[in-house]
């Protein structure tokens, strides 16, 4: 086990983030968190780039593609999202992208609430394993992990982002 | 060994050392038992040119007098889908019953002596037991007009009844009864009081209640059992009630008697054995009539069994097919699969001491025979055979392949029983060997 | 040597490790599961305030409304919660003469089966019907109780726990009076035990003796004659639909002397605590149970009720094919990092 700093991820991601605003011409985007790790990083982003929107917030719990399999996830947050997502732009934070299923699900569920401008994905973290074609726009740290090695971020305050072995 | 019509198994056989339990002889003896074509021919010693077809070691076993069932549905003639005379009389010869009374509730109802007939010869075709049916004292049991008492007795039906139908009214009752009474005719009732009981599948009481069932409660026995023993001091009728339920009838029984009143009475073997307790799964096996009631009335029942105010144990055998069963519990049809359980059921609290071997023997033997007046329910020398063998240690396993009857709706599926039937002789008969 | 009943209800319906598999009573259901569908449905409320007010929870399943009886407001109610949880909705009304007709409930149900279903939501006039229904259907296919006899009324009454927890927070020291007829009622019923089971110690019944019956007390509620003692401080009054066909039947000589002694007046209301609410499953019989000015006035939640109807069935749908998904021990409970 390892961990990692998260303050100069987050900082990189910032700075990644502004640039690509800039570049896109997108003004007074909205922020969406992935409950729950999501959520905390994109509160961090939210804070240090001083949007005006409020903090959106979405569980995917009802939009996953695995209940069948496992049933419903114990606790359910409710998605907040206090503004009109219709022709809004969107910046949706997640923590790590793996296999992108999660990314899909909020998409679905981002969609239900209307029909955005744009989407900006950003993620804390990049590891292997994608099932779907999705790639963040912004990456904080790509990591190469080996199949035995797992990262779990913890939080909220202050987060720490570990790196596991798994046997 | 295969009993038929054409070539009836005639016992000859010895049972060495068993203990032969006769309370109408005062008989409690352990020794070996010679039975000779068909006959009880000796309790000592092998009898002139006695060649046993079969000798058995009654060693640790009782010889019982084959029990006496004062109701046991047949199913036929109607409602053969549910069971047949020829397989519920099988089915009650492996329960240790020679003689059984099937109640007026056919299709077309026992109330004219070619129904009477009909049932008496097929089960004399069928050669498991006797066969004593119950005619109904009104026709078509629809309480209105008394049936033709007198032609039903004289076609061998040993008692009349209504059974819980209700009779249109209190003097049409009465009417029955005096009729009745001209012939000596016994009335077996089964009192309860039609608008209390209306639409009630279950105890009137708290399981009921909680479970949304409509109940029956217990004064719909006492109400109408308290007008029936009114009405028989007054017509002076020969009667039996049946199937009592709660312990406020035991009450009025030992006091109707106490005032000098001849009437006997029955209970079933499985109300001594449940309470209303097991409506809470909503399992239509425990749907029965009278209902299931509470703890009290379950004990009231026993003791009133063992004080003699109870003097008899019945079986109200109610084979039904699958489906009566498979529906929400109020539309199922109400009754258990009981003939083959009625000894080792009953044996149980015999095995718990509350209650006598003697009494417990009587209750289905000796009892219900004198009841019928019928020559039965005890082991003579030089009278026919009617015999059951009885393993007091065996245990007898109810599985829906190993019951005879036609009705596997029996509460006590997949579970064991204590005591067993071994044998049963039914008029000399080998009726039933396990 | 009398036999334990074998299935009860309460045990029928929930899975080895206690998560819900059916929903067939309030009874027996234990402070936890009560609560969490409360909470569910608490998240489903959200969903309302989207554009697309659905789900993909139970895409692809096909939920069959079978209904015995006839209700169109629980009926509507179930098809708007399995339609927003993406399901596909099969309404059925049988009429009574219908199965009396040579088919039997069980070779409906094989039919019905044999079309994939995964659900069924029962409503039966026979008390116990849906807990058979529950025992026989092929397993993995959920039976959700839409009423049954007077026996259990499960999604009416968590509706009712939703809104007392809604205008109440919790329900420890809450007293709650209920009025009417308990007898003939399923709901009262679910009610009791579901007030019983998030740990509700006050719980009172109101009517005369013909509608109330003795046993309530061995389910934990407190038994009144009379309005003013029934009602003094309580938190909650719960009343009752009276059916007319009550006084026919000789249990109530009339419906002006019922509203005379147990009709929620304003006077009567004043014996309540100041900020009690008083709720009704509808549909009202205004002047029979209630005052109209206690069914509009500011004490009232009757409205609101419904409201979260759907979402209280869309938690109870969900979490019962969840359960069903885990009995079939399909349910993995490592999580990866997504």
């Amino acid at each position: 086990m390892s961990l990692i700093e998260v303050n100069p991820i987050i900082d990189n991601m910032i700075e990644q983030l502004e640039g690509l605003l800039q570049q896109r011409g997108i003004s007074n985007p909205a922020m969406v968190g992935i409950h729950t790790g999501g959520a905390w990083v994109a509160k961090a982003l939210h804070e240090k780039l001083k949007l005006e929107q409020p903090l959106g917030l979405l569980d995917i719990t009802f939009y996953r593609d695995d209940f069948t399999k496992k049933g419903l996830h114990p606790s359910v947050q409710t998605s907040e999202l206090p503004f009109v997502t219709e022709d809004q732009h969107l910046i949706l934070v997640d923590d790590a992208v793996m296999s992108g299923r999660t990314i899909r699900a909020a998409m679905n569920e981002l969609f239900d609430y209307g029909r955005p401008a744009s989407v900006t994905l950003a993620a804390l973290v990049t590891v292997p394993g994608r099932e779907l074609p999705i790639q963040p726009d912004i990456v904080g740290k790509a990591m190469d992990l080996s199949p035995r090695q797992r990262v779990k971020l913890s939080g909220p305050e202050p987060m720490s982002l570990e790196l596991i072995e798994v046997d | 060994m295969e009993y038929s019509t054409g070539g009836k198994t005639v016992a000859n056989l010895c049972i060495k050392n068993v203990r032969v339990i006769d309370p109408d002889n005062g008989k409690d003896d352990i020794c070996d038992v010679y039975i000779m074509d068909g006959l009880i021919e000796s309790f000592h010693q092998s009898p002139a040119g006695f060649s046993a077809d079969f000798t058995l070691n009654g060693e640790g076993k009782w010889l019982l007098p084959g029990a006496v069932d004062l109701w046991a549905r047949l199913c036929e003639p109607g409602l053969e889908h549910k069971g047949t005379i020829h397989s519920e009389t099988k089915a009650a010869a492996a329960g240790g019953i020679t003689h059984l009374c099937c109640p007026p509730d056919t299709l077309p109802v026992i109330d004219t002596p070619a129904v009477a007939n009909l049932i008496q010869e097929k089960a004399y075709q069928s050669g498991y037991a006797h066969v004593l049916p119950i005619g109904a004292i009104t026709k078509n049991l629809e309480g209105n007009m008394l049936s033709e008492m007198h032609a039903l007795q004289e076609a061998g039906c040993i008692a009349l009844t209504q059974l819980r139908g209700p009779i249109k009214d209190t003097k049409v009752l009465l009417r029955c009864l005096e009729y009745a009474a001209t012939f000596d005719i016994t009335v077996f009732f089964q009192s309860q009081d039609a608008a209390l009981a209306k639409n009630g599948v279950a105890h009137g009481g708290i399981n009921a209640s909680n479970q949304g069932l409509p109940g029956i409660p217990s004064t719909a026995e006492t109400i109408a059992l308290c007008r029936d023993l009114l009405l028989v001091e007054q017509t002076g009728v020969k009667a039996h009630f049946g199937q009592l339920s709660s312990a406020r009838s035991v009450d009025l029984i030992a006091n109707a008697k106490a005032r000098g009143l001849a009437v006997t009475a029955d209970v079933c073997a499985h109300q001594l054995a449940f309470t209303d307790d097991v409506i809470n799964g909503f399992s239509s096996v425990h749907h029965v009539l009278p209902p299931y009631r509470n703890e009290s009335d379950r004990k009231a029942l026993i003791e009133g069994l063992e004080s003699g105010v109870i003097e008899m144990i019945c079986s109200d055998h109610q084979p039904h097919e699958a489906a009566a069963k498979a529906a929400p519990f109020a539309v199922t049809e109400p009754g258990i699969s009981s003939v083959e359980t009625l000894l080792p059921s009953s044996f149980q609290w015999v095995k718990q001491n509350c209650l006598g071997e003697n009494r417990w023997v009587k209750a289905l033997t000796q009892n219900p025979a004198q009841l019928l007046d019928i020559d039965a329910g005890h082991i003579s020398e030089g009278s026919q055979a009617n015999v059951t063998l009885f393993d007091p240690e065996g245990t007898t396993s109810i599985t829906a392949e190993n019951l005879l009857s036609d009705g596997k709706n029996s509460p006590w599926l997949e579970q064991q029983l204590p005591g067993k039937v071994l044998l049963t002789i039914c008029d000399g008969h080998i009726s039933y060997k396990g | 040597m009398t036999l334990a009943p074998a299935n009860p209800a309460h045990q029928l319906q929930l899975t080895e490790d206690g998560q819900l598999k059916h929903f067939l009573t309030t009874e027996g259901l234990s402070k936890s599961i009560l609560t969490e569908i409360l909470d569910r449905a608490e998240s489903f409320v959200g969903i309302e305030k989207q554009a697309v007010k659905k789900v993909p929870l139970l895409r692809g399943k096909t939920v069959v409304n079978l209904f015995f009886e006839a209700s169109t407001r629980t009926r509507t109610t179930f098809e708007l919660a399995a339609k927003r949880l993406s399901a596909d909705v099969l309404n059925i009304n049988i009429s009574q003469s219908a199965t009396s007709k040579g088919e039997s409930l069980m070779d409906m149900l094989w039919n019905l089966e044999a079309m994939a279903s995964d659900m069924f939501i029962v409503r039966h006039q026979n008390s116990g019907a849906p807990h058979f229904i529950a025992e026989h259907v092929t397993p993995h296919v959920a039976v959700i109780n839409a009423g049954d006899g007077r026996h259990a009324h499960p999604t009416q009454a968590m509706l009712d726990m939703y809104t007392i927890r809604k205008h109440k927070g919790a329900f420890e020291n809450l007293s709650v009076a209920i009025v009417g007829d308990i007898t003939h009622s399923r709901v009262a019923r679910s009610q009791v035990h579901a007030l019983r089971g998030l740990g509700t110690e006050d719980i009172r019944v109101i009517g005369p003796k013909t509608l109330v019956p003795s046993s309530m007390e061995t389910l934990g509620a407190k038994i009144y004659h009379n309005m003013e003692q029934g009602l003094s401080d309580v938190d909650v009054v719960i009343m009752l639909r009276l059916q007319k066909e009550r006084m026919n039947s000789g249990l109530l000589p009339s419906e002006h002397e019922f509203y005379r002694l147990y009709g929620l007046t304003e006077e009567k209301l004043a014996f309540c605590k100041p900020d009690a609410i008083v709720m009704h499953p509808g549909p009202i019989n205004r002047g029979v149970e209630i005052e109209t000015s206690v069914a509009d006035g500011p004490q009232s939640v009757i409205l609101k009720q419904v409201n979260y109807g759907i979402a209280v069935r869309m938690a109870v749908l969900s979490m019962a094919m969840s359960g069903q998904a885990s009995a079939a021990g399909l349910s993995d409970t490592t999580e990866g990092v997504e």
